[in-house]
């Protein structure tokens, strides 16, 4: 037996109006983890549900163990030991765990009884250092727990070869460590990894080859050992890329955002964010560090008028009401989720509907008459968009659904950051972007912050946060336990404050 | 070998989509043709029947347009909802609404009134009124209290079609009417302007001229595009900005309006009085109308025209054949069926796996 468990040759793949995958050759060896990397939009999902049967090749051949093999479904892939994470998971909120996994089995053949299903996640759990509970309910379970039922999922099926598209993009990176020991245990008991995601950090340190995706063809496989985060950024963008960005020192003006007292509960009734105050002023960036679930999202979405509150938010010195986007809008926030596809897109609409979801009838200076307003009136600005923000797209008329994940991030960035906002809140706003796009992404939120934008940047990424921020407020249990300068010197400050061992009293 | 389903990633064309449409229609033939044989009938003789009478003649293609009329209001009405994927399925309880509002005002409210141009619109608005409550108030419990809409419109479809069975047992049962459940007829100027003897009247042209004004709504304005992004992402419509709980109501409103509306040309175009169970399930049928036509106003004319000409067939063959007309329905329910099949199938395919 060779030691390639997976050879892919030739595969073509078209969309009407893209060539997703142009005769693109991998190879994955048996016990190796094989980065796969590229822009957004190169086209390594395509490649990746083609090997999990969910596309057809155009063209090209499969081989699994040396042996020619049609993957026609998920299910056949299974079959070949194949198993996929994808970009966006795929279980029943309202089922346990132990019940979503036997899910998972029912086609092969007859439902297992529960109770041996809870035995054997445990000890597999146990054994991959995969911390979930067999009994909780998907909903419960915040993203990275999701995701270990995801490959919780997979191992149960002693899937040999595993597929994982981007799955540290969700995660903090106390859980991206977490997963990464996963992985060397997998690796361990003879499974094959290929690992997609745009942290080159994290590709130099979890794998063994590394290759690079551009357009839609191999550009080159590496070894771990001849790469580095240049090398590598160069290949993917073929261009020199400027991995650390530099920024003018502050002028903070008049304060644009005040929060006093602000109480907010999550959604599973208790209070999530426990009286915060925070002032952004114009021309500043005020940066969030936090382990993720500690209150980032509902802090957000109550200052966008998303979620009810008691204490007080103002917005460019006017009073805003709990409950109410509109005047936002009107008032100049644009807010970047952290969940884009489930709260800012519109998956079964055109992308030039999407790129203007709020813009044509609220915003003052792009003003439409709503009795006489044509969608195709859209498209001309959105052609607008997709040059400058380089969304990579067939067609203006494609459903957003279709995007690539990042560029799908792109659109929703695109729309909100066109708008001249005087507020921006921004959450994760670089997840799932490629190098070339982060740096973009980075650039247009400095020039926004020296054009006297102020901004409100939640991340859990502390290298993003120092290389935006001007100050760093910390978020423990729904409140700020302390502020910092936005410096690795005080990188175990933060650190301790972000794990509730420290408060600074103000 | 085991028949498996899988889904499909790709995006049906618009061919295989008006395909599927066709092979629906003509596997709901198949099968009605085996229902008649069944029956003892030649159903060769019968499709002749069925197509060639209502689109055949002058009195058969007038019988299809007058159907059409109440077809076409409900399903403009339930294309509305449909778009937001509001499912109302009580158009049937809206029209019987709209007509028991027409006959309200041309008897009641205003039958000393003797001006028809007065006394239209204002039935028409009374129509359409009632109408609009009636959806307005599933509306209301859909945004308020989170109750399912396919429930409460169907649920709310029996006590409409009950309320208007007491008023014409009881209370409105006309003074020349033998002892028969009906009202007295609607006077003079009730009654829509009618070109031909045979009954073509304005209500027709007024449901065809709906569809502009719903093509319009849905296309041209920001009612329409909030629709869309409503119907597509609640959630993401909330983050634009559009408050989705007035949304649902409203559209409830405009979807009753629709089908009120059609209960009053109804009345005032075609049977000027009230009686029980007047309509043969307009409001049902035009759900497959709705759907067959994917939501697309203009497609709605041509689909409810032929499903007049359905009907006014069947009403044929009926006659000719003694074939009983619960065939109609038996028909429709097929269509519905092998609708709903070949929906799932472009976004399904079927394959044979080894077990
Ligand atoms: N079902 C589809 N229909 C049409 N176009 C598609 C479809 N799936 C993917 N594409 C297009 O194929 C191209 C490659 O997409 P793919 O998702 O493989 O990118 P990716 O490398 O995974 O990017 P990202 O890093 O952003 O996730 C994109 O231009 C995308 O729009
Ligand atoms: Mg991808």
């Amino acid at each position: 037996m060779s030691d390639i468990v997976l050879k892919l040759s030739g595969i073509v793949k078209s969309f009407p109006g893209v060539l997703a995958n142009d005769h693109v050759d991998f190879t994955l060896k048996r016990g190796e983890v094989h980065a796969l990397l590229g822009e957004n939009g190169a086209g390594k999902t395509t490649l990746m549900n083609i090997t999990y049967g969910i596309y057809k090749p155009d063209e090209g051949e499969i081989y699994v163990n040396d042996k020619r093999v049609e993957i026609t479904s998920p299910h056949r892939a299974m079959e070949y030991g194949i198993g996929m994470i994808q970009q966006h998971f795929s279980l029943v909120p309202s089922f346990s765990v132990a019940e979503n996994i036997a899910l998972g089995l029912k086609e092969s053949k007859i439902l297992p009884k529960i109770d041996l299903v809870r035995k054997k996640v445990k000890t597999l759990a146990e054994r991959f250092g995969l911390d979930v509970n067999p009994d909780s309910r998907i909903w419960q379970l915040s993203a990275g727990e999701q995701q270990r039922v995801e490959i919780l999922k997979l191992l149960y099926m002693s899937a040999q070869i595993m597929i994982l598209d981007e799955p540290t993009a969700i995660l903090t990176p106390q859980e991206a460590a977490n997963l990464f020991k996963t992985i060397k245990e997998m690796v361990k008991y003879g499974a094959s990894v290929i690992f997609i995601s745009h942290k080159l950090k994290e590709v130099l340190e979890i794998s063994d080859r590394i290759t690079v995706m551009r357009h839609g063809k191999v550009i080159d496989t590496l070894q771990k050992e001849e790469a580095n985060e240049r090398i590598l950024a160069k290949k993917m963008v073929g261009r020199e890329v400027v991995l650390k960005i530099s920024k003018k020192p502050p002028k903070p003006r008049e304060i644009e955002l005040e929060v006093k007292d602000l109480w907010a509960r999550g959604d599973k009734g208790p209070y999530a964010v426990r009286g915060v105050s925070l002032d952004v002023k114009s021309g500043e960036i005020l940066g969030i560090a936090g382990v993720a679930g500690n209150g980032q999202r509902e802090l957000a979405e109550s200052i966008y008028g998303l979620r009810k509150y008691t204490g007080e938010v103002k917005i460019g010195g006017e009073m805003m009401h709990s409950l109410g986007v509109v005047s936002r809008m009107k008032s100049g926030v644009a807010y970047i989720p952290q969940d884009r596809k489930g709260v800012a897109l519109c998956g079964g609409l055109p992308l030039y509907y999407n790129l203007f979801l709020k813009k044509p009838f609220r915003i003052p200076e792009f003003y439409l008459n709503p009795y006489l307003f044509n969608s195709s009136r859209l498209k001309k600005p959105s052609e607008q968009l997709v040059d400058e923000y380089l969304i990579s797209a067939s067609s203006l008329n494609l459903e957003v659904k279709y995007l690539s994940g990042g560029t799908m991030q792109k659109v929703v960035l695109a729309r909100e950051l066109s708008l001249n906002p005087k507020l921006i809140i921004a959450v994760h706003p670089t997840r799932g972007l490629d190098v070339g796009a982060t740096e973009f992404v980075y650039k247009t939120l400095l020039k926004a912050r020296d054009n006297g934008a102020a901004i409100l940047l939640i991340a859990g990424d502390l290298e993003e946060i120092f290389t935006l921020s001007d100050r760093v407020a910390v978020l423990y249990e729904g409140e700020i336990v302390g502020y910092s300068k936005p410096d690795e010197s005080h990188l175990e400050e933060i650190g301790l404050m972000m794990a509730g061992v420290r408060r600074v009293k103000k | 070998m085991r028949l498996k389903i899988e889904k499909r990633h790709e995006n049906a064309s618009t061919f295989s989509v008006l395909l599927m449409s066709i092979l629906s229609v003509v596997v709901s033939l198949v099968i009605l043709g085996f229902i008649i044989l069944s029956l003892g009938k030649n159903p060769i003789e019968a499709y002749i029947q069925l197509v060639s009478w209502p689109l055949g003649t002058i009195a058969g293609l007038t019988q299809t347009l007058i159907s059409m009329m109440p077809l076409l209001f409900t399903s403009l009405g339930l294309v509305i909802a449909f778009k937001m994927k509001l499912w109302n399925i009580g158009a049937e309880g809206q029209f019987y609404m709209g007509a028991f509002g027409a006959t309200w005002g041309a008897l009641f409210l205003f039958n000393h009134i003797s001006n028809p141009w007065i006394m239209l619109p204002l039935l028409a608005l009374l129509g359409a009124g009632i109408g609009a409550g009636w959806g307005a108030l599933a509306g209301v419990m859909k945004a308020q209290l989170g109750v399912n809409e396919i429930l409460s419109t169907l649920m709310l479809n029996y006590v409409a079609i009950y309320w208007v069975n007491y008023l014409v047992y009881g209370p409105w049962k006309g003074a020349g009417s033998y002892n028969f459940p009906i009202t007295a007829t609607f006077p003079k100027s009730a009654i829509l302007p009618q070109y031909t003897a045979n009954g073509i009247n304005l209500g027709i042209f007024l449901a065809i001229a709906t569809s502009f004004f719903v093509y319009y709504l849905l296309r041209w304005t920001r009612f329409g595009f909030e629709i869309d992004i409503a119907g597509d992402n609640p959630k993401a419509a909330e983050y634009a900005g559009v408050n989705v709980k007035k949304m649902v109501i409203i559209v409830m409103i405009v979807s009753g309006a629709l089908s009120g509306l059609g209960g009053m040309m109804q009345m005032s175009g075609v049977l000027f009085r009230l009686q029980p169970n007047f309509s043969p399930g307009y409001g049902y049928t035009a759900i497959i109308i709705a759907l067959l036509a994917r939501l697309n106003p203009f497609v709605t004319v041509a689909v409810a025209f032929l499903f007049g000409g359905l009907i006014v067939g069947t009403q044929q063959i009926q006659l000719f054949l003694q074939i009983p007309f619960s065939l109609v329905n038996a028909f429709q329910g097929l269509l519905l069926f092998s609708f709903v099949a070949g929906e799932a199938l472009l976004h399904y395919k079927l394959r044979w796996v080894r077990a």
